[in-house]
């Protein structure tokens, strides 16, 4: 009503496409997890698809800590784990005793896991944010990691705890054997725990989660207690990292202490900060991409790990907001019109840049290989190397060194380009 | 009638060190009471002190006649007192609206509500749209606090310390670094948005402190020296040795 006055009918209608584009987003994500299983509906396409699924709404529950509350946990995989574990207890507890609860209700019970343990170190834990929060979150998860293997009878030891997801009561005939029926069980968990976390970003608790981020002492000033906040965050953050556990724990039919060890948790953040944590979608991003390296790179190249960590550390000093921050970058200048002032700069920069990228790619190869007395070819997009010939070594360093100068000369063309595209952005008031 | 803001023989000490000595304060109800002082007098501790900033050694602290001393900020803050900050402690990465929204959400009763849509509450809107409209920074609503300009930024400090309606307003040189002509504006600001509640206010601007205040209090080292009115402040001699010298004009 008080908008009434300064809000003028072109505000209004921008205002009312941007919900409807808004809730076009959220139908073509539905409508891409129910039409994707059907299109690659190959084994191991559905095997991707329900990992990248459980990753998304892993990363997404990490993003309620990093992004919206500002809380950076070394340890959020205990909550994952925990969940994945109680999800199998639960299913054996269901086909033995004959509870008539069918497979699809499983997440919940590992949500509920991951809340539980949330609700009972959570309040110490958030006493405080910053340094002390990642310091506590690192020793939770190796306390927790460590008991796993020790307390054999709840955690199984090395080996874990094995469950029968068709031994559950069926829904709509369903017995979820197939992994395709797996794979929309976790695309309907996906849909239900994504919005889930994106209203939660809408509440006034999600805005003052905001505001306990950015500067924790003035909201103590404005009638909230902090501690409560993070508090609040994470259980559910813990709620959801458990889904995330439940659903892992029916897709492979096993729970063990790998699920909540600090590989787990590093790659979540891996995947929460690739991706962005400034943006809701950011997480997303991260998560597709991180799964998607994981499987691919595994299957190539036994130094997998490096590669990860070269593109983490990449990120981080190049593009701290990550992909979606990367992306976001444009808006002003799409709105405004003048993309097209950068993008002969970036198509002119990804030559050198790509060049590059071969050389580090070859240098690594060769170098494990050599280091690991293996001879076999190197097959980079299709070109055989030797891996102990001179002349890969050559090529190698050429890459490296004459990608990098070329690379610096265009990359600072591109920063100018960009500069003359931001300002005029700026002129026409598209970018503040 | 109870007073609004009234300080007992406070001290406040770290480790050897007394800021504040023995502090005796005394706000009447819908006051506009200024705090002076040379630097390292103690104004901003005073400020801290009662806004549970840090807790006093010894002492005591009263807000409409129940003791606060001790409480946490967001305690005393729920009780109707309302702080602004010297240095401007925005949140900067939220949008101008959504700084001020976050300090009405609490007084609206909405607490850690996690099941309502925080944009459709009408009334946290109706307020949030009144304050920015106060604060002339309706036309920024949609900017991060961080890129605002530094008299924005102090007008949004001003404003998110008003929007939860406390009864007891505290700024904390709120002009601190503007120009004439800002200040100007910043004083009528106050002096509107103020209307009916009880003010304290710290301010090295004598021109707005006279301008402002019904009463002043003057602090040395740690101790009210003098405190009355304007003209009484003006006219007592401690103060002009100690205190206001050239400065009062």
């Amino acid at each position: 009503m008080i908008n009434a006055a300064t809000t003028t009918p072109d505000m209004l209608k921008a205002r009312s496409g941007g919900a409807a584009r808004f809730y076009a987003i959220w139908l073509i994500a539905a409508i891409g997890l129910v039409v994707l299983p059907l299109v690659f509906s190959s084994g191991g396409s559905l095997t991707s698809f329900s990992l990248i699924g459980i990753a998304i709404i892993f990363a997404l529950s990490y993003n309620i800590l990093l992004g919206q509350t500002g809380l950076l946990s070394f340890g959020h995989a205990v909550h994952y784990g925990l969940g994945g574990f109680l999800a199998v207890h639960m299913m054996n507890a269901v086909a033995s005793h004959d509870w008539p609860i069918p497979l699809p209700f499983i997440p919940l019970f590992g949500g509920i896991g991951g809340l539980a343990f949330a609700i009972l170190v959570g309040w110490v834990m958030t006493k405080r944010a910053g340094t002390v929060f990642a310091m506590i979150s690192l020793g939770i998860g190796e306390l927790v990691a460590s008991s796993s293997l020790i307390l054999r009878s709840v955690f199984g030891g090395e080996s874990g705890i094995t469950t029968d997801r068709t031994a559950l009561p069926h829904m709509f005939g369903w017995s979820f054997g197939p992994q395709i029926q797996v794979t929309y069980l976790i695309a309907f968990w996906v849909m239900i725990s994504a919005i889930a976390m994106y209203a939660l970003t809408r509440t006034p608790l999600g805005r003052i989660c905001n505001a306990v981020r950015d500067n924790p002492e003035r909201v103590e000033f404005i009638g909230y207690d902090p501690h409560v906040v993070r508090y609040l965050a994470y259980g559910f953050a813990g709620f959801f990292a458990g889904i995330a556990g439940g659903l892992t724990a029916i897709n492979f039919e096993i729970a063990n202490s790998a699920y909540l060890g600090a590989t787990q948790s590093g790659l979540v953040l891996f995947a929460a900060f690739i991706g962005g944590t400034a943006y809701f979608f950011g997480p997303i991003l991260g998560a597709i991409l991180v799964t998607y390296l994981q499987l691919g790179l595994t299957n190539i190249t036994t130094v997998w790990q490096l590669y990860f960590g070269l593109i983490f550390i990449g990120i981080v000093m190049f593009a701290p907001g990550g992909i979606a921050g990367l992306l976001m970058m444009h808006r002003p200048l799409v709105r405004a019109g003048t993309l097209r002032m950068v993008i002969a700069s970036y198509l002119a920069a990804a030559i050198p840049t790509l060049a590059l990228a071969l050389g580090v790619i070859l240098t690594i190869e060769t170098v494990a290989h050599t280091s690991a007395g293996d001879s076999n070819t190197i097959d980079l997009f299709g070109i055989s190397f030797d891996p102990l010939a001179p002349v890969t070594w050559a090529a190698a360093a050429v890459l490296l060194l004459g990608g990098y100068v070329v690379a610096r000369m265009t990359w600072r063309r591109t920063a100018e380009a960009w500069d003359r595209a931001a300002t005029v952005a700026r002129d026409r008031g598209y970018l503040a | 009638m109870t007073a609004a803001i009234e300080i007992n023989a406070v001290q406040k000490r770290f480790g050897n060190v007394g800021i504040i000595h023995d502090l005796n304060l005394r706000v009447a109800q819908g006051e506009r009471h200024a705090i002076i002082g040379p630097n390292g007098a103690g104004k901003s501790t005073t400020f801290n002190l009662i806004s549970g900033h840090i807790k006093p050694t010894s002492g005591e602290i009263r807000l409409n006649g129940d003791v606060i001393s001790g409480l946490r900020p967001f305690e005393i803050n729920r009780r109707g007192l309302s702080r602004s900050f010297q240095v401007t402690n925005v949140f900067a990465r939220m949008t101008v609206w959504e700084n001020v929204r976050c300090a009405v959400l609490w007084a609206t009763g909405h607490r850690y509500a996690f099941w309502k849509n925080v944009d459709n509450l009408p009334e946290v809107k109706r307020r949030t749209a009144q304050i920015l409209d106060d604060i002339h920074l309706s036309h920024r609503r949609d900017v991060p606090a961080g890129l605002l300009t530094y008299a924005e930024q102090r007008e949004l400090e001003i404003g998110i310390t008003i929007a939860g309606g406390a009864s007891v307003v505290m700024l904390d040189e709120p002009t601190a670094g503007m120009s004439h002509a800002e200040t100007e504006r910043a004083v009528t600001l106050i002096r509107r948005l103020t209307e009916g509640r009880t003010l304290v206010i710290v301010e090295h601007d004598m021109s707005v402190v006279f301008g402002l205040a019904d009463r002043i209090s003057v602090l040395v080292y740690g101790n009210i020296i003098a405190s009355g009115t304007p003209q009484e402040i003006r006219a007592n001699p401690k103060v002009r040795e100690a205190y206001l010298g050239e400065e009062a004009h």
